[in-house]
């Protein structure tokens, strides 16, 4: 069939991208920050996320990526306390800053959320639960900061850009709430 | 008191706390040395044959190692043996935006996008077939061009057929009380498990192919590749790495397995890829498109009289364990109901989308919607409470449903009994604020297929247990731990019958170089066939280490248990050692401590004989009930779902932790796909009637919600209250009677919503998903009635 046919489609998706891509490889930032209590420096190309650079640089895999477009929290770290999402974090984005991952969770021992997510079964695969704790970690520690003891409720909201497919969250909630209880909330509600 | 001493009793998962650490490895956590990564490209319509497919352009990228089209893996495939409609790579034709066309290997992720980018392939472009009947209707073009035994073409679009008729339907609906009829549509939905699908394969230089896959079957993965690529078994090891969440979407081989594994071979070099999220859309095998026309004969007393369901299967662009959906569609309805009569036409048709397979509850949560509905209908239409007139068709055991599959148990009454207690059904029922509504359904699932999905006499599982003199158990085992914890199952099994603590336990699983096959965590078969296996096995140990100890002891072996970390003497319970010690004393005697245990179905009894008959067949039928609560807001139209009260039979509940979190899951999935989710495509426009529409603007097939923003899957705060509860009824073919707990707990969601929506505001919705949009529009059609 000639290509002047209106049936026959000549697709590419077109090199200009790709050729875009690798050229943005080969530019290559070091970039330093604190990553669970330690000071590290990584090299890595300049548009890569700091989950990239966390799982493919730094050998820490126990953060995951699950859409790599911010839509699940499977990615989710802390930087300087906060919950972010790795996935839309540059690396370089990092520099300067505190980032913790699961693996800096309950170093030694279990921390009191990983202990109340094992209690509780509110890992099913597992694949959702390092992103939910770091959330779960992030948002703790603030009410505590703020003397407030989260209801339910506002558990469930805090974890709401934390996507579990396993679950139905039930027992995810019940164990977060196990573990504000062990941490010490703060007074009222 | 319990008869056990782990079984039945809280566990820990054994795998968690690595997971939760972050320690252990799922597939993407995998690197290699040297290795490549692969990207795939994928077609850009939905319908067009390849005329030339040019990779000059993307082997001459540096970096760029391998580029494989479909001439390079001719062979089809497919998980059905008796339909194997797919290639790794395109052959001839494409059927759905997405289809995989060539693939490449690189260095990197970025210069392998690039090389995908840089190939150009001409299509000639087809007509777009993405609604079933325009599918089915005469003349449609054909999806496959598929050749009967004699050779001549098949010139229709059905992939599969079935016609099975059961008891006299005519004289049923003849003279019955009531008859119900409605249309029912099931609108397709999808797993989307947080890890997206992943492969690595790696072709050493001992000539030995190694694939890590997040799979869920690595017994069929294993056999697939072996004849896709060639190469004799025993020269492919596939091993499952920690898998994150699959639900029926990782339970057939995919084209990253064969293509990572082909670029390795040709390479040399371990060679990796990842989907992205879009491609798991792509991937789909989720739940198919079903419309459904039910005919439903009551008696005055609410017995039913017959059943007549035809359906429409929306099958997407292949066949996957479609052959299994079509019979599941009819087949699965027969409990936990008894009908008087019973006679199903199901139609599967390909079309011009991602295929659709099997989702947790294959091929039985549609029809358990439209059946479900029915009742409902019945009871308001005879003044009988629903729940009531489901007791009123309850089955019995040791009955045989109308399509002869034996009930070996039957918890469902406990199961009504539960949910109508739980919810304050008879209290709360009718006295609701305006809005509020209660519903019920109920369910049935099966506790694995009773055949294998190739023909074979081999056992459906194996499992071997080792001693080791420090007292630790280690278990080998091809089963899939999916999240489910088929493991832990194993484990505690394990820890039940050889008196060690359940940490002492050591599960090594679907590995097919070390562990005996198991055919894969799908039909919800693990509990109940790996279980028998790692009963056998640990049976046959601790018979072992119970003789050793009783010569020690110089006593009866009986009067021997193993129990809490050691061997002690019944009549004289002072009288104990450390475990480590029994099974000391045991390897002094029989040498190193090994068994095997295997499983196979039962085959006398189980089923009928006709054709079919084999098909949705099960050693042993769970149960389940739910009570919804929903709050509808009439003046906007939005459900929402506030509370689902959900009782399962699972036989026994083996680790009831474990079970709640399968109801709980199941539960959670189910009343998403009433209120949220909905895979879906750009209309094509074409019709049954051969015209076509205006289908608006986009690329006609190219999937509308690719992503986890715009497939809406519910988060904490969309998720309803649930209350899980577990009823055993043992069944006799179940390991000490267990059944299944995984899909079952799913079904009734959906019904018990729709239900739920008719008693608070007295619409019916009976085309999913339930929708603002449809309320509002049944509301108002409702109110120009009045
Ligand atoms: S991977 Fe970052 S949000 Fe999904
Ligand atoms: S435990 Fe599997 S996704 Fe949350």
């Amino acid at each position: 069939m000639p290509d002047n046919d209106p049936n026959v489609l000549r697709h590419r998706l077109g090199a200009a991208a790709g050729q875009q891509a690798r050229s943005e490889a080969r530019d290559v930032r070091v970039v330093a920050f604190t990553l669970n209590g330690e000071s590290v420096q990584v090299a890595a190309p300049a548009h890569w996320t700091l989950l990239e650079a966390l799982r493919y640089r730094l050998g820490l895999i126990g953060t995951k990526q699950g859409c790599d477009k911010g839509d699940c929290g499977a990615c989710t770290v802390r930087v300087d306390g906060e919950a972010v999402l790795s996935c839309l974090t540059l690396a370089v984005m990092a520099a300067g800053r505190r980032v913790e991952t699961v693996e800096g969770l309950g170093v030694g021992r279990p921390h009191p959320l990983q202990r109340a997510f094992d209690d509780c079964g509110a890992a099913q695969c597992g694949f959702c639960t390092p992103g939910m704790l770091m959330s779960a970690a992030a948002m703790l520690d603030q009410a505590r900061a703020a003397g407030r003891t989260l209801s339910r409720m506002e558990i469930a909201a805090g974890l709401g850009g934390n996507l579990c497919r396993c679950t139905g969250y039930v027992r995810i909630l019940d164990a977060v709430e196990q573990a504000q209880r062990e941490l010490g909330g703060g007074g009222e509600r | 008191m319990s008869e056990f001493r782990v079984l039945g009793r809280h566990h820990r998962k054994i795998d968690a706390m690595d997971r939760m650490t972050g320690v252990e490895r799922y597939t993407d956590d995998l690197t290699l040395p040297r290795m490549l990564h692969c990207k795939i490209l994928r077609a850009p319509i939905a319908h067009g044959r390849i005329l030339g497919i040019d990779t000059s352009a993307a082997l001459a990228i540096p970096g760029v190692e391998a580029v494989i089209t479909g001439a390079d893996l001719p062979t089809p495939y497919g998980i059905i043996p008796w339909t194997p409609d797919e290639h790794a790579l395109c052959f001839d034709k494409v059927r759905y935006v997405g289809d995989a066309v060539a693939a490449v290997a690189a260095v990197d992720e970025e210069t392998a996008n690039a090389a995908v980018a840089a190939i150009e392939v001409r299509y000639e472009k087809l007509p777009v077939l993405d609604d079933p009947h325009a599918a089915l209707a005469d003349h449609a073009t054909l999806i496959h061009e598929r050749r009967k035994p004699d050779g001549s073409l098949v010139t229709n679009n059905i992939s599969k057929r079935v016609e099975l008729s059961f008891g006299d339907l005519d004289a049923a609906f003849a003279d019955a009380e009531l008859v119900v009829e409605a249309d029912y549509r099931f609108h397709g939905t999808t797993h989307t498990p947080i890890e997206p699908h992943c492969a690595l394969a790696h072709a050493d230089a001992r000539g030995i192919l190694t694939i890590w896959s997040a799979t869920q079957v690595p017994h069929y993965l294993h056999r697939e590749l072996a004849k896709v690529l060639g190469l004799p078994r025993n020269r492919i090891r596939v091993i499952q790495p920690a898998l994150g969440g699959a639900f029926g979407g990782k339970s057939e081989p995919f084209d990253l397995e064969f293509c990572a594994a082909l670029l390795s071979l040709r390479t040399g070099r371990p060679v990796k890829c990842l989907y992205t999220r879009e491609e798991v859309f792509l991937a789909h095998r989720g739940r198919h498109p079903f419309d459904m026309h039910y005919r439903t004969a009551f008696d005055r007393d609410g017995t039913i009289r017959g059943v007549d369901a035809r359906t429409v299967l929306d099958g997407g662009a292949y066949s996957s364990f479609g052959l299994v959906t079509t019979y599941y569609s009819g087949q699965l309805l027969c409990s936990p109901y008894r009908f008087g009569a019973y006679r199903f036409d199901s139609r599967r048709a390909y079309t011009n989308k991602p295929a659709c397979g099997p989702k947790r509850g294959h091929g039985s949560v549609q029809p358990r919607f439209a059946i479900e509905v029915q009742l409902d209908k019945a009871a308001v239409a005879l003044g009988i409470d629903p729940i009531e007139l489901r007791r009123r068709n309850a089955l019995t055991v040791g009955e045989r449903t109308i399509n002869e599959f034996a009930i070996g148990s039957y918890g469902f009454l406990d199961c009504l009994a539960e949910v109508e207690r739980a919810s304050g059904w008879t209290e709360r029922r009718g006295k609701l604020p305006r809005g509020r509504g209660l519903g019920v359904a109920g369910s049935t699932y099966i506790s694995g297929t009773n055949y294998c999905i190739y023909p074979t006499d081999l056992p459906q599982s194996g499992v071997q247990i080792c001693l080791d003199r420090s007292g630790r158990v280690r278990v080998f085992s091809g089963t899939s731990d999916i999240g489910q914890g088929s493991s832990t199952m194993l484990a505690a099994v394990a820890a039940e019958e050889l008196g060690v603590a359940l940490e002492d336990v050591r599960v090594l699983a679907a590995d097919t170089d070390l562990t005996p096959v198991d055919l894969g965590a799908y039909s919800s078969r693990i509990t109940l066939m790996a279980g028998h296996a790692c009963q056998r096995a640990a049976k046959d140990l601790a018979f072992k280490v119970r003789s050793a100890v009783a010569t020690a002891w110089d006593c009866d072996r009986s009067d021997v248990v193993l129990a809490e970390g050691q061997a002690m003497r019944l009549s004289a319970p002072e009288t104990a050692m450390p475990i480590a010690e029994a099974f000391v004393l045991a390897e002094v005697e029989f040498g190193t401590l090994g068994a095997t245990g295997s499983y196979q179905t039962p085959r006398e009894g189980v089923h009928g004989d006709y054709r079919g008959a084999t098909i949705g067949a099960s050693p042993a039928y769970s149960f389940t009930a739910h009570v919804a609560e929903v709050e509808v807001d009439e003046e906007t139209g939005e459900v929402q779902v506030l509370q689902i009260w959900a009782a399962h039979d699972c036989g026994r509940a083996l680790s009831p932790t474990l079970v709640k979190a399968q109801i709980e899951g199941s539960v959670y999935m189910g009343a998403a796909e009433a209120v949220m989710e909905h895979h879906h495509t750009m209309p094509s426009g074409l019709r049954a009637d051969g015209k076509r529409r205006d289908p608006g603007p986009g690329v006609a097939g190219l999937l509308a919600n690719s992503s986890l923003l715009d497939y809406r899957i519910p988060t904490a705060l969309d998720t309803p209250d649930i209350t899980a509860i577990i009823v055993e009824h043992p069944d006799p073919n179940g390991p000490y009677g267990a059944k299944e707990a995984g899909e079952g707990p799913l079904h009734p969601a959906i019904p018990a919503i729709a239900n739920a929506i008719f008693d608070a505001v007295g619409v019916r919705i009976d085309a999913l998903p339930i929708t603002p949009e449809k309320v509002l529009a049944a509301l108002r059609a409702r109110t120009e009635a009045r």
